[in-house]
């Protein structure tokens, strides 16, 4: 493990000053993710500053019915909290299906939106690879590639985001909010996460030193019956295949609202515009969902391990728009 | 008297295991101890064209750097043999950073010891080697045009081809044929402890702290590599944290941390990483196999042909052997076995558990699936009815019970009235299937004499040692029992020792043979010190016991009586104060029988499955597996049941979930730790039932015949068939994986 210097800090302001005063500084929190990519020589900070100890905790109502979950509120906290779980129970579920009991005590929401792509070519530190080392290439084009994704990607990556809760802030249009050298931000989810294009080494919009604080959820009151389905080769304990988050409301057998996103799938956490749309108006029937489904999975590029996932996805999303118009987890 | 042998006593080594106090190799710590990291190859196939080590020396604590520059050359290479043997075991015929050339992507290339192991592996990535590439083949696809047959496998342990009778003919004539090819991508062992070695140097002479399956074996590989005398080298092994197979063989890392050692001058500790385990100790090799079964139409078998493909190293045949069953399981007149090699650019492959045979089973076991359906009679009926009552030679069992494992597992699954036809039965979006297999694994006699020491203290306590070695096994524990039972002993007086070369020779716990040799050779020890206590009791005059028929006194509780008047006698302590005796030894051996025994020699049992299918997403959920058993005498059935289920699990996992795929272009693995390789989580395991059949077997060491493999064999093929059942697709590939299992897209 190269050296590097730690330093733990108490304020947000404290926290936001060192890093953005180091260029080889970054931010630790949980450490889940961080602490392998900087054994195996991926991430390559001088300097770790530990940010557990700021007041970025906590769990909030929001006035209008949303909540404000802290930035290092923990994954399994985040899970068990009543509102979350009541209101939202498809980021309740992505969250329960993600990781293992033991990474979820201690990975961070902040962290887990920013967590790196699990390619095996971006890990392995030697491969060639457009995330990890600019104007290298992607091993993963014409590689091993039956875990990468089919939506979202360039000839320059086709790397899957691999978080599970991000795919559902996604579907209800989660607020990231952020301090940073330049002052406080608000970006919405979906513009968070970038598309590879030929920059596949940006990942989201942070500049350096700027750190995520909180994630707002807004009211919706379509969440409150809503399904995040996970489909993976084990049963626990691994990223998605496919990962379909859903909610829908249906009046008079016709659909009259859609939330819908995926993982597993996408080069970022994939929000379903295309097939919301095609289901409004549309009859609550699987017919229904399938033609959504195969719309939205209309733009897939696969490559050569990965042709089944476009078919998977369809298939996913049909089983999650039909349980979230049953009525969802319950 | 036998009141240890066969009760599920706890493992003697348990506490000290859940509570830390077991120390594992890269636990030992030595005053002045270094740490060496290894750097592998990146390439597969070339050169190392130079190596600047320059930014690797000036980082902090690092205490040297070796290459094939600077390292010494070895005294010699012992040739590849199983450690089962009792020889020299190196896990491959090539030992590294000798010259220049890069055989296999992973392969050590520099070594740098360092003050502390971060530092060490901080430098190790500052080692700069620069590589000259040439063309590597590292899998099969690649090779197909170099395929050759092979003569000899197993260092030229096995013939590399078996056959009997007239094959061609007979299955151009037979009434019924069943033909399939599979493919199987190849397997890691995963052990949860990744090897490490510790080396320390004194006068001349070598201590090695190994995480090995063999502690002679690597006295003798290294001692060997270097050129020293066998009593200079002395390898200590306390706790290993899981094998697999994966520490049955020498690999070159362990002398590489003896010449760090040797080199810095202070002792070495050398612990591969997760990653290094994919390319350091051997893997499952990828391989491919055909079948093709002839039958009459009542479902009987008149010939078999079963040919394997795989690939091996550059300088090695090995090839595990997949028809040591499929040529003696069923009563087949026309049988051929062939094995095909490629030469290419990995690592020699070596055991992984149920070695070569969990595969052949698989592929015999689901064309017999394939055959029962053919003909419309019931799986378990067609293994009946075919079960060969001698092996091939016509040598009788040396015990049997796959028969009765079979309607044994029938019976306790509920296999009767199952209705045969696929994806007949369904559970919302699941379709419900239920297979079986019968399973049989050979039991080896590859091993020398093993031998033990038993000694009994004057105050009626003892210890009994021999140089083997804990794996997870439960070795010291089944040793324990026996002992304790041999000397007329209580559990809690005896203390058995091993992990030691220093202690009478036993060999490599491999091959399902651990248990059985080292409690044959425990049990000489201990019955010729009784014995000898015996016969000084009964020649003293100052004894109750004098003058009595040695073979009317029995022991009991450490007390010697005769057995029809038990309050006649006296205790070992009785007998060894008055005699002055501080204490009293005996060393025992057992010899195996010679390889020409006139037995059939394989385990047996029979394995159950039912699966839940989801055909629309390609998801498969085992929801039970039944196996029946019949290894012989069980010494200890927690054990031993906790064994058999572990290789069912197995079993489980290699038909859903394990396989490493090659990147050809860069000849690297695809994975490279517990993320990326799957094995299985305990939500994947479902409920799982182990019986044994008491069979008696007197050719096998105390009628044991282990349970180290058996378990895993014809799990998977059960698993497979069960899903053939629910989905009515026969799938010719494992692991089964999603993209396999669900049913293709409507056309549209």
């Amino acid at each position: 493990m190269r050296p590097l210097a730690y330093a733990r800090v108490s304020t947000v302001a404290e926290a936001v000053e060192i890093v953005a005063a180091d260029p080889a500084g970054a931010f630790l929190a949980g450490g889940t993710t961080e602490i392998d990519l900087v054994r195996l020589g991926v991430a390559r900070p001088d300097l770790l500053v530990d940010i557990n100890d700021l007041p970025l905790h906590d769990i909030e109502d929001l006035p209008g019915g949303g909540v404000r979950i802290g930035a290092l509120a923990r994954m399994s906290e985040v899970a068990r909290t009543p509102v979350i779980a009541g209101r939202y129970p498809g980021v309740a579920q992505a969250l329960l299906l993600g990781a293992s009991q033991q990474l979820r005590n201690m990975a961070s929401m902040g962290g887990n939106l920013c967590q790196r792509t699990r390619c095996a070519y971006f890990r392995d530190g030697v491969s060639p690879c457009n995330k990890r080392e600019p104007g290298s290439g992607c091993s993963a084009l014409d590689g091993l590639n039956r875990g990468h994704a089919v939506l979202g990607t360039s000839e320059h990556c086709i790397a899957t985001h691999p978080s599970d809760v991000a795919v559902a802030l996604v579907a209800f249009d989660a607020v990231v909010h952020t301090a940073g050298p330049g002052g406080a931000r608000r970006i919405p989810i979906d513009d968070f996460y970038l598309p590879p294009g030929d920059t596949p080494d940006r990942e989201n919009p942070l500049r350096h030193g700027e750190l995520i604080t909180a994630i707002d959820l807004p009211p919706a009151g379509i969440a409150e019956r809503s399904v995040y389905l996970k489909f993976r080769d084990r049963q626990s304990y691994e990223f998605a295949l496919v990962s379909v988050c859903a909610a829908v409301r249906v009046e008079d057998g016709l659909v009259t609202e859609a939330r819908l996103a995926l993982g597993g799938v996408g080069t970022k956490p994939w929000r379903s515009r295309l097939a919301e749309r095609r289901l409004l108006g549309a009859p609550a029937t699987a017919e229904s969902y399938a033609a959504a489904a195969a719309y939205e999975l209309s733009a897939a590029v696969p490559r050569r391990h990965n042709t089944f996932k476009v078919e998977l996805a369809q298939r996913a999303i049909v089983r999650g728009l039909t349980q979230a118009a049953r009525g969802g987890m319950r | 008297m036998n009141t240890a042998i066969g009760r599920p006593v706890d493992r003697v080594d348990g506490h000290a295991k859940v509570t830390g106090g077991a120390r594992y190799t890269a636990e030992i710590s030595l005053p002045g101890l270094t740490y060496a990291a290894v750097v592998g190859a990146r390439i597969p196939s070339g050169r190392v064209e130079s190596v600047d080590a320059s930014r690797a020396l000036s980082a902090g604590g690092v205490l040297a750097v070796l290459t094939h520059e600077n390292l010494p050359k070895i005294a010699g290479q012992p040739r590849l043999l199983p450690s089962l043997l009792g020889a020299a075991a190196p896990g491959q015929s090539f030992f590294p950073m000798q010259d220049a050339a890069v055989h296999y992507a992973g392969q050590p290339v520099a070594l740098v010891v360092a003050e502390s192991h971060e530092q060490a592996q901080y430098a190790a990535s500052l080692v700069d080697v620069a590589y000259r590439r040439e063309p590597s083949i590292t899998a099969i696809d690649e090779g197909r045009d170099r395929v050759y047959e092979a003569q000899r496998l197993f260092g030229g342990l096995m013939p590399g081809r078996d056959e009997r009778g007239d094959v061609g003919t007979a299955l151009a004539e037979a009434p019924v044929r069943i033909e399939a090819g599979y493919r199987f991508a190849a397997n890691h062992h995963n052990a949860l402890e990744p090897p490490a070695t510790t080396a320390v140097w004194e006068d001349g002479r070598l201590t090695l702290y190994d995480s090995t399956m063999g502690i002679r074996a690597t006295q003798l590989t290294v001692a060997h590599l270097l050129g020293l005398p066998l009593s200079h080298v002395r390898v200590i092994t306390h706790f290993v944290g899981g094998g697999f197979g994966s520490k049955a063989m020498t690999w070159p890392h362990v002398t590489l941390a003896a010449m760090a050692a040797r080199h810095v001058g202070r002792p070495v500790r050398l612990a591969l990483t997760r990653a290094q385990t994919y390319t350091s100790n051997g893997h499952r090799e990828e391989q491919e196999q055909r079948i093709s079964l002839g039958a009459t139409r009542d479902g009987r078998l008149t010939a078999i042909r079963h040919h394997k493909l795989s690939i091996t190293s550059h300088f090695d045949d090995w090839a595990e052997p997949a028809t040591g069953v499929s040529s003696q399981l069923y009563d087949v007149e026309h049988y051929e076995g062939v094995h095909s090699l490629i030469h290419g650019n990995t690592m020699t492959p070596t055991f992984t558990r149920g070695p070569g045979e969990t595969l052949g089973v698989f592929v015999l076991e689901t064309a017999m699936d394939e055959l029962a359906y053919e003909l419309g009679v019931d799986p378990v009926e067609l293994r009946l009815r075919n079960h060969a009552r001698t092996d091939p030679r016509g040598n009788p069992w040396s015990s049997d019970g796959l028969a009765e494992c079979l309607r044994l597992g029938a019976e306790r699954f509920g296999w009767h009235g199952r209705d045969p036809r696929p994806r007949a039965r369904r559970d919302g979006d699941w379709l419900i299937g239920t297979g079986m297999a019968a399973a049989a694994y050979p039991v080896a006699f590859f091993m020398p004499e093993q031998r033990a020491r038993a000694r009994v203290y004057e105050d009626g306590s003892a210890v009994v040692q021999t140089g083997t070695q804990e794996f997870g096994t439960g070795v010291l524990t089944v040793a324990t029992q026996v002992a304790a039972d041999a000397l007329g002993l209580p559990l809690e007086s005896v203390r058995f020792e091993a992990g030691d070369t220093d202690l009478p020779n036993t060999s490599a716990a491999v091959g399902s043979a651990g248990a059985g040799m080292v409690s044959a050779a425990v049990h000489a020890a201990a019955t010729a010190l009784r014995d000898r206590l015996v016969a000084m009791a009964v020649t003293d005059a100052d004894s109750p016991l004098h003058g009595a028929d040695p073979a009317a006194v029995e022991v009991a509780d450490g007390r010697m009586r005769l057995r029809d008047r038990p309050e006649t006698g006296e205790t070992y302590a009785d007998l060894m104060i008055r005699r002055r005796l501080a204490d009293a030894e005996e060393v025992g051996s057992w010899t195996p029988p010679p390889l020409t025994t006139p037995h059939g020699l394989l385990t047996f049992g029979a394995q159950f499955a039912e699966v839940a299918v989801d055909p629309g997403l390609g998801l498969i959920r085992v929801r039970r597996m039944t196996g029946v058993f019949a290894p012989g005498r069980v010494l200890n059935p927690k054990l031993a049941r906790s064994q058999l289920m572990g290789g069912m699990v197995w079993g489980l996992s290699q038909a859903l979930l394990e396989g490493n795929e090659m990147d050809t272009r860069h000849g690297r693995w695809g994975a490279s730790n517990l993320g990326e390789y799957l094995v299985p989580v305990n939500a994947d395991i479902p409920e799982i039932t182990v019986e044994f059949v008491e069979v008696e077997d007197d050719v096998v060491p105390l009628g044991i015949k282990g349970v180290g493999e058996i378990g895993q064999v014809g799990a998977a093929a059960a698993v497979a068939n069960a899903v053939f059942h629910a989905t009515g697709r026969r799938l010719r590939r494992l692991p089964l994986a999603a993209e396999l299992v669900m049913d293709p897209p409507a056309s549209s």
